[in-house]
C-alpha cells in the first residue's frame, strides 16, 4: 500500500510537467501575436516587440517553457496580458475561492441527495420511489449544467414570478446565499444522476447477493438487513465516483459560472481566452489540471483504505 | 466488410475448431470418416453461423424496440437527423437571412413558430441549419476519432509492450484534464470555425475510445479462439481483422451513441461561451450564447432563449436514451 502509495505520488510530477507542456505547446502555436489583436489596433509594431522582449516572448521556446515552470513552482504565475499590473497569481486567488466554493457546495449536493435517492430506490425496488428516481436521474444524466441553468433561470426568475410566485431568485449575482442555489443545482444535477444510478445499481447487487439472503433467512428485520450488512459494502465503490464527479463539477463550473455571473475562476478563464491573455490561460489550466490529478490520486488512496478487499 | 469477401475460406478456420472441440470424444483419431464428418460440420456451421448472425442484430433491434425510453430516444435522434439533413429545403428562411429588423425580438407568433432574435432572424430557421452544425461536428468529429482509435488501440492491446506503455501513459495525461477545456485551447489557439472544432474534438477525444479498444483487445486475445487461430498460423492483422474487431463492434457502437453526443454538447459549450462557431453562422450554443447577453434580455425576450436550450437538451436526452437502450441490447450479458 504503501509502495503503491508513493508510486501514485511520484507519477502525478512527469503527469504535470507534461500536461503544462501540452498546454504550453497549443498556447504557442497560436498564430499572431498576443499583443497584435482587433481591439488593440493600431499598435507600432516596436510597441509589439518592445511587449514582447518585455514578457520573454522573443526567446527560443524550450527556454521560456524551462522559465515557467521555473517560476510558476515558486507561485509566479506572471503577470496577466490584460489586466494591466495584475499578477494571475492574484487573480486566480481572489477568485479560486469562489469556484472551490460552489464545486464543494454542488458535489456535496450531488452526493448526499444522489445516493439517498439511489438507496430509496433500490429498497423500493420496481416501486413508486424507484421510478422517481430514475426518471430524475435519465433526466439530469445528460443535462449539460449550462442547458439546466438557463432551464432553472427561465422557471423560477421568468415564468413563475411572471405567475405570480416569486421565490426571490435573480438571475445572477454571488452576493446573497440565495444566489448560490440555483447555480449549485445546475452544476448538482448531472453528478446527482450519475451517483443516483451507481448507487442503486451497487445496492441491487448487493441486496441480491448471498449473505443478504443468510441475513434475512436468519430473521433479521428488513432495516437491519440493509443498514448493517447492504449499505456498508455497497456505498463502498460509490466513492470511486467521486474522482470523475469534480471533474465534471470542475469542467461545469466553467459554464454556470458564465450563466449565473459567478465571479469565479472560470468567468476569468472564458474571459481570457477571448483576449487571448496567455498567463491566465496557462496558470487556470494549470491549477484546475494538478487539482484534478491530486484528487484522483486521493480517492484512489481512500479508497485502498476503506475497502480491505483492496490489496495493491 | 469487404475482407470477409475476400477471404471466403478464412471464415470457417475456426468453425472447424470449434466444431473439433465439440466433437473431441468422438474423434479419437482423424480418421477418413471422421474427417468427412467434420467436413459436414464444417458445412453446416458455415450455415449456422450465418443464420447465428442475423438473429444477433435481430434479437438485438427486438430488444431495442421493446424498450419504450430507448424508442423515445430513436425518434428523437432520427427526427434530429432529418431535420439536419434537409434542413435548406425545411426551413422557411435562410440562415442568416433577416425577416424584417423592425420587427427584432418579436415573440413567437404562427408566423413564426420560435419568433425573431436580436437582429430580426428567424429562430426556427436559424436553429434547423443550427441542427447541420451539430451532425456535422458529431459525425466527422467521430469519424476523426475512429481513424486514429482503431488503429492505436489495436496495437496497443493486440501488441502490448512499448507501444502500449506510451499510449497509456499520453492517455493519462490528456485524461488529467477535461476535454471541453482542451478543445476551447485548441480552438482558442487555431481560430474559431467549423474546420478546427471538429479536429479539435477529434484530436481530442480519441484517447477515451483507444483505451475502450484496447481494454476490449486485451481480454479478447487470451481467449481460445484466438489462441486457436494463432495456432494456425493466422498473421497479427488477420487476427486483429478478423476476430478482435469484429467481436469489439458492439462497445464500439455503445461508446459512440455517448461520443457523439459528448461531440455535440462540446460544440454547444465552445459556442456558447463564444469562442467556436461566430456569427451570422447559426449553431445551438451560440444562439444561446447570443441570448442571454445580459439580464435583461432574459426577461424580457425569454423566447430567445427557451428553443435553443430545449433543442440541445432534448438532443442530449435522446442520444442518452438510444445510448443506453442499445447497451442493453447489444449486451445479452449485462441483462437482469
Amino acid at each position: 500500500m504503501a509502495r503503491y502509495a508513493v508510486s501514485r505520488i511520484l507519477w502525478l510530477v512527469p503527469t504535470l510537467l507534461a500536461m503544462t507542456a501540452i498546454t504550453f505547446i497549443i498556447m504557442h502555436l497560436t498564430p499572431g501575436s498576443p499583443f497584435a489583436l482587433s481591439h488593440m489596433d493600431r499598435v507600432a509594431p516596436e510597441t509589439i516587440a518592445r511587449l514582447e522582449r518585455m514578457y520573454g516572448l522573443d526567446r527560443p521556446l524550450y527556454e521560456q517553457f524551462a522559465r515557467y515552470v521555473w517560476n510558476s513552482l515558486q507561485g509566479d504565475f506572471g503577470e496577466s496580458y490584460v489586466w494591466r499590473g495584475q499578477e494571475v497569481r492574484d487573480i486566480i486567488g481572489r477568485t479560486f475561492p469562489v469556484s472551490l466554493h460552489l464545486g464543494v457546495m454542488a458535489t456535496l449536493f450531488a452526493v448526499v441527495v444522489g445516493m439517498t435517492l439511489g438507496i430509496l430506490a433500490a429498497v423500493n425496488q420496481n416501486g413508486f420511489l424507484d421510478y422517481l428516481s430514475i426518471t430524475l436521474a435519465i433526466l439530469f444524466y445528460s443535462m449539460p449544467s449550462f442547458v439546466m441553468g438557463y432551464l432553472l433561470i427561465l422557471l423560477f426568475v421568468v415564468w413563475l414570478p411572471g405567475r405570480g410566485i416569486d421565490l426571490g431568485f435573480n438571475i445572477g449575482g454571488w452576493e446573497r446565499p440565495q444566489d448560490w442555489i440555483l447555480p449549485t443545482i445546475a452544476l448538482g444535477a448531472a453528478p446527482l444522476a450519475t451517483i443516483a444510478r451507481y448507487t442503486r445499481s451497487c445496492m441491487i447487487e448487493v441486496i441480491r447477493s448471498d449473505y443478504v439472503r443468510t441475513a434475512r433467512a436468519k430473521g433479521l428485520m428488513e432495516r437491519r438487513v440493509i443498514l448493517r450488512h447492504v449499505l456498508k459494502n455497497a456505498l463502498i465503490p460509490v466513492v470511486t465516483m467521486i474522482g470523475p464527479i469534480f471533474a465534471i463539477v470542475g469542467t461545469g463550473s466553467f459554464f454556470v459560472e458564465k450563466v449565473f455571473n459567478v465571479p469565479g475562476m472560470g468567468r476569468y478563464y472564458v474571459e481570457s481566452m477571448d483576449t487571448k491573455d496567455q498567463p491566465m490561460i496557462l496558470a487556470v489550466t494549470l491549477i484546475f489540471g494538478i487539482f484534478l490529478a491530486i484528487m484522483n490520486v486521493v480517492v484512489d488512496l481512500v479508497y485502498g483504505l476503506i475497502d480491505p478487499r483492496i490489496r495493491y | 466488410m469487404s475482407h470477409s469477401r475476400a477471404h471466403p475460406s478464412n471464415v470457417s478456420v475456426d468453425e472447424v475448431d470449434r466444431t473439433n472441440r465439440a466433437n473431441a470424444a468422438a474423434l479419437p483419431a482423424p480418421t477418413d470418416e471422421a474427417r468427412d464428418a467434420s467436413l459436414a460440420a464444417l458445412t453446416d456451421a458455415g450455415r449456422l453461423a450465418t443464420r447465428r448472425r442475423a438473429s444477433l442484430w435481430g434479437d438485438a433491434w427486438r430488444r431495442l424496440v421493446r424498450n419504450r425510453l430507448a424508442v423515445v430516444g430513436l425518434v428523437i435522434v432520427v427526427t434530429f437527423v432529418l431535420i439536419a439533413i434537409f434542413a435548406p429545403l425545411l426551413a422557411p428562411y435562410g440562415e442568416s437571412e433577416v425577416v424584417d429588423v423592425r420587427l427584432a425580438r418579436y415573440p413567437p407568433s404562427w408566423t413564426w413558430p420560435f419568433g425573431l432574435d436580436r437582429n430580426g432572424r428567424d429562430i426556427f430557421s436559424r436553429m434547423m441549419y443550427g441542427a447541420r452544425v451539430s451532425l456535422l461536428v458529431g459525425i466527422a468529429s467521430y469519424a476523426i476519432v475512429l481513424a486514429i482509435a482503431i488503429p492505436v488501440g489495436s496495437i496497443a492491446g493486440y501488441y502490448g509492450g512499448l507501444v502500449d506503455t506510451i499510449m497509456m501513459r499520453v492517455v493519462d495525461v490528456v485524461f488529467t484534464i477535461p476535454q471541453v477545456l482542451l478543445v476551447l485551447l485548441f480552438v482558442n489557439a487555431f481560430g474559431a470555425g467549423l474546420k478546427n472544432i471538429i479536429l479539435g474534438i477529434g484530436l481530442i477525444a480519441w484517447v477515451t475510445e483507444a483505451r475502450l479498444i484496447r481494454a476490449q483487445f486485451l481480454s479478447l486475445r487470451e481467449q481460445e479462439f484466438v489462441m486457436a487461430s494463432r495456432v494456425c498460423g493466422a498473421s497479427g492483422a488477420h487476427i486483429i481483422f478478423r476476430h478482435l474487431l469484429p467481436n469489439s463492434l458492439t462497445p464500439i457502437i455503445v461508446a459512440a451513441t455517448f461520443g457523439i453526443p459528448t461531440a455535440i454538447f462540446t460544440e454547444a459549450a465552445i459556442s456558447f461561451v463564444g469562442i467556436g462557431i461566430r456569427p451570422p453562422d447559426a449553431s445551438w450554443g451560440q444562439m444561446v450564447g447570443e441570448a442571454a447577453r445580459s439580464a435583461g434580455d432574459i426577461q424580457n425576450d425569454p423566447h430567445m432563449l427557451l428553443f435553443p436550450v430545449l433543442a440541445i437538451g432534448l438532443t442530449m436526452l435522446g442520444f442518452t436514451f438510444l445510448g443506453d437502450g442499445l447497451r442493453d441490447a447489444l449486451d445479452p450479458k449485462g441483462n437482469d
